[in-house]
């Protein structure tokens, strides 16, 4: 059942990228770019999303837990820290230069084109990197922090 | 504006809205695509199926809308209309830095944009509006590069 509605809620997703054209870079590019023809139309699919999401968030994280079982996976990092600020700065030059974010990218895999796999490909590639990074740091603290 | 789209982009984002809600709801789960594809990367057992069928969801939902809405603008992944070599390396260019910021930034744009922001969450404001500015700053580059849009 828990797979089911996760199949719902992904085809859901994917069908709210394509009708709001968010799947298309040409779009994400459109409203990115401030020098030519501006297109603001990304910020009625944050603002479209935001509506419902704002509201019923916080209804659903009164509850003691999800309605299948289980606990809230939420993250549990509340402060501000370089790796984050650091992250997403890298995480936008990317966004700007392809016009594609993980969840367009993936949905891109419906049209069987070879752009959108090596694309993917270089996404995973660039997690895995950022994870050996990651853990790399964290074993130098470590030992730093040892007496 | 000739290109805006408020009311398919409004729509749009509520149905992306509510496949977060009902993700969060039923499976506990927030919907940010980087963090589904990193976990089902990682693996742990009973952790991956739901990951794998929501994105095969993604794929599905994609698919079965363009099949059905035939007049629909096909997708173009070539933005700034390079020529064929220069737009390979560009989208591998863009993957690697979209995967490695995703991760070291623990999120991407449905993440920290879409979720977090509806937590009111200040780490996926600061994240959402650095990423954005980035983002802006990389296309106006871009464009000084190669020229301004024809």
């Amino acid at each position: 059942m828990r797979g089911l509605f996760a199949f719902l809620s992904g085809s859901l997703f994917g069908l709210g990228l394509t009708v709001s054209g968010m799947i298309n870079p040409v779009k994400v590019i459109g409203f990115l770019d401030i020098s030519g023809a501006w297109d603001p139309s990304l910020i009625f699919v944050i603002g479209g999303a935001f509506a419902v999401t704002s509201v019923a968030f916080q209804f659903v994280l009164q509850r003691p837990g999800p309605i299948m079982g289980g606990s809230f996976q939420l993250p549990s990092t509340r402060n501000i820290d370089h790796r984050l600020i650091l992250g997403s700065a890298i995480f936008g030059v990317g966004w700007g230069l392809g016009g594609l974010c993980p969840g367009p990218a993936i949905a891109s895999l419906a049209f069987l084109d070879g752009q959108t796999v090596a694309f993917v490909a270089s996404m995973v590639i660039g997690s895995f990197a950022g994870r050996y990074v990651l853990s790399k740091k964290t074993v130098d603290t470590r030992s730093a922090n040892k007496p | 504006m000739e290109n805006f789209t408020p009311v398919s982009a409004a729509m749009g984002g509520l149905m992306i809205g509510l496949s977060a809600i009902i993700l969060l709801a039923l499976l506990g789960q927030v919907a940010g695509i980087s963090g589904i594809i990193t976990g089902l990367l990682r693996a742990k057992p009973g952790d991956s199926l739901w990951r794998a069928l929501f994105l095969g969801g993604l794929i599905a939902g994609t698919f079965i809308y363009t099949l059905v809405s035939r007049n629909e603008t096909p997708i173009n992944l070539n933005p700034f209309a390079l020529s064929e070599v220069a737009h390979l390396a560009m989208l591998i260019s863009a993957g690697l830095l979209i995967g490695f910021g995703s991760y070291i930034g623990s999120g991407c744009t449905s993440g920290h944009g879409i979720c977090g922001l509806a937590r009111f969450s200040i780490r996926s404001i600061s994240a959402t509006l650095t990423f954005m500015l980035t983002a802006v700053l990389t296309v106006l580059v871009v464009r000084l590069v190669i020229g301004a849009e024809h």
